[in-house]
């Protein structure tokens, strides 16, 4: 398979500050790749350096097989940016803004006519087409930001933090609209921050923080790789939960005391939890997941996604 | 991927795209436009060219300054101000807007389009409009009687001159601009104000104190207006003075798109 996207040691500081560290990895065309990471693990930083719109301080970018320094123009004609703030044009309505963001590629009115009434289907937003982008909602101007990046089919289309901000029902919607782009064999690269965004849409996906990847592969097989399958999470209120701690490491794989609640990592966690209960502990509240990329962050970097 | 988006060049026109956005834009605002390029003129005339135009003309006799009605006198400075006015409008809230209040100009960036095709593309479109201006200005000063001879119709593109002096400079400094609080009313009070009064504007520059003549000198405003003095009614000036206030208008315009450049370009690319 051609690889889209190639870094080698990529790495971007700013005077002291180092936001990409020395980062390798590949985009193969065809597949959905993430970039999972808290904020300020430089997510955006190397979706820029991507999308030509910044250049980089050090180390080797290839970007559908070019230097994204030297071909700008070149690259970004092949690109699809959804940037992680929309930056719609405000004043003027739906069908507008996807017009003139055809037109920014040189694209004629010929092309776009079709082009934009197919996307306003895609988008479900064809009953909105007269209407000016302020007076959208949030999800929906999203959905018509993913269009516009769509207008010019590009081969590779770049998501920044897509579903941020958006209430459950929007980010189910804008989820099934990406879905559907995977399936129809578009290359998706995407940043997030949320670990079921990344579960749901991404092939494959590098774990990062501080700048650093701390892991890479399929979202089954970071799992499979640093947690266990399951987690018993327990709660024996917030000042007695160190208080157990020492007693229940001796059953389990792996423990993880977090502010209100403990994780014990285990591949049985009902048996665990019948266990514990008949040694006399009696938790306030217990829960029985399965394990998710959320443990696989915590596993790497003792933080949590989102704090 | 269709034929079209495979054989599609990478933008060569990028800056004539920016302009049909731009276009789209300023047409929602079609009215305001045009009730702005007609009120202005007809109010100014009014009360300053007719109203102070009177006085001077009751006072200083028919020819009193500059040989010529006040009125005639006033009008190459009206038209060059109109114009000057009207550029800084366009580039100054596209660029507050592109860079700033709904960050346009980023997804501009993310297509082919350059830095300096999206600088070029809100000032062409500025100049566009400012020239809807000044035709009806000058039409306006026409039917008004202020302007005599055959070499009148010039006096637009010097006032387009000036407009594009100022528009491009403005264009550089609001590409700065990163809090835009006190910005535009800094602009209008400090530099537009002034420059509109002491640019031999309502009176001969050389009837202010020496000290002040020199705001005259440096502001596009006066230069054009020289110009558009001579060419509206025959001001005398020599033929050095038209090429010094010529090519003072065009370095000033070359110099703004320059630095207009270079900055949109770096602050895209932050």
């Amino acid at each position: 398979m051609t690889s889209l996207i190639s870094a080698r040691s990529l790495t971007k500081t700013y005077g002291d500050f180092v936001a990409v560290d020395q980062i390798n990895f590949e985009v193969r065309k065809g597949e959905s790749f993430g970039l999972l990471g808290p904020n300020g693990a430089g997510k955006s930083t190397i979706m820029r350096m991507i999308g030509a719109t910044l250049q980089r301080s050090s180390g080797e970018l290839a970007v559908l097989g070019k230097d994204p320094e030297k071909f700008g123009p070149q690259i970004r004609a092949h690109l699809g940016v959804v940037p992680q703030q929309d930056n719609l044009d405000s004043e003027l309505t739906v069908r507008e803004n996807l017009y003139i963001y055809g037109r920014y590629f040189g694209l004629s009115k010929k092309f776009l006519t079709p082009k934009i009434q197919e996307l306003l289907e895609f988008a479900q937003l064809e009953e909105k087409r007269d209407v000016k982008v302020e007076a959208l909602s949030g999800g929906m101007k999203r959905r018509l930001t993913i269009a516009r990046a769509l207008v010019s089919e590009p081969e590779i289309l770049m998501l920044d933090e897509p579903t941020t901000g958006l209430d459950p029902q929007a980010r189910h919607i804008l989820w099934d609209r990406l879905f559907r782009l995977k399936e129809m064999g578009v290359t998706l690269l995407l940043t997030t921050h949320f670990m079921d965004e990344a579960e749901q849409l991404c092939q494959r996906l590098i774990v990062m923080d501080k700048g650093k990847i701390m892991a890479e592969d399929s979202p089954a097989e970071l799992i499979r790789k640093y947690v266990t399958k399951e987690v018993l999470e327990l709660r024996f209120g917030s000042d007695k939960n160190s208080l157990y701690v020492d007693e229940l490491r001796q059953k389990c794989d792996r423990i993880e005391q977090l502010p209100d609640r403990i994780l014990l990592y285990t591949n049985d966690g009902e048996t665990l939890l019948t266990e514990i209960v008949g040694s006399g502990l009696h938790p306030i509240t217990s829960l029985v997941r399965r394990s998710s990329l959320e443990d696989v962050f915590l596993r790497l970097t003792g933080r949590s996604l989102i704090e | 991927m269709t034929l079209e988006v495979a054989q599609r060049e990478v933008s060569r026109f990028g800056a004539l795209y920016i302009v049909e956005a731009r276009f789209k834009n300023m047409f929602k605002w079609r009215s305001a436009i045009i009730t702005a390029a007609i009120l202005n003129p007809v109010l100014y005339l009014l009360s300053v060219g007719v109203g102070i135009g009177s006085l001077v003309d009751a006072k200083q006799g028919v020819g009193g300054v500059d040989g010529v009605q006040y009125l005639t006198f006033l009008a190459p400075a009206l038209l060059a101000s109109a114009a000057i006015q009207g550029a800084i409008d366009e580039v100054t809230f596209p660029t507050l807007q592109g860079f700033k209040w709904a960050k346009n100009f980023f997804a501009m960036n993310s297509t082919p389009i350059t830095g300096n095709q999206i600088a070029l593309g809100v000032y062409i479109a500025a100049l566009c409009r400012t020239f809807l201006t000044v035709v009806v200005y000058w039409f306006i000063l026409l039917i008004a009687g202020a302007l005599p001879t055959g070499t009148a119709w010039l006096a637009m593109f010097v006032a387009m001159l000036a407009g594009g002096a100022f528009g491009s400079i403005m264009l550089f400094i609001t590409s700065k601009v990163e809090k835009e609080d006190f910005f535009l009313t800094a602009i209008g009070r400090l530099i537009i104000m002034p420059l509109f009064l002491f640019s031999g504007t309502f009176y001969p520059l050389s009837s202010m104190p020496l000290i002040l003549q020199p705001i005259g000198w440096i502001s596009p405003l006066w230069h054009a207006t020289e110009l558009g003095r001579y060419l509206t009614y025959g001001h005398s000036i020599s033929g050095l003075m038209i090429g010094v206030h010529f090519i003072f208008l065009t370095s000033l315009l070359a110099l703004g798109l320059k630095l207009a450049f270079r900055n949109f370009t770096k602050r895209l690319s932050k």
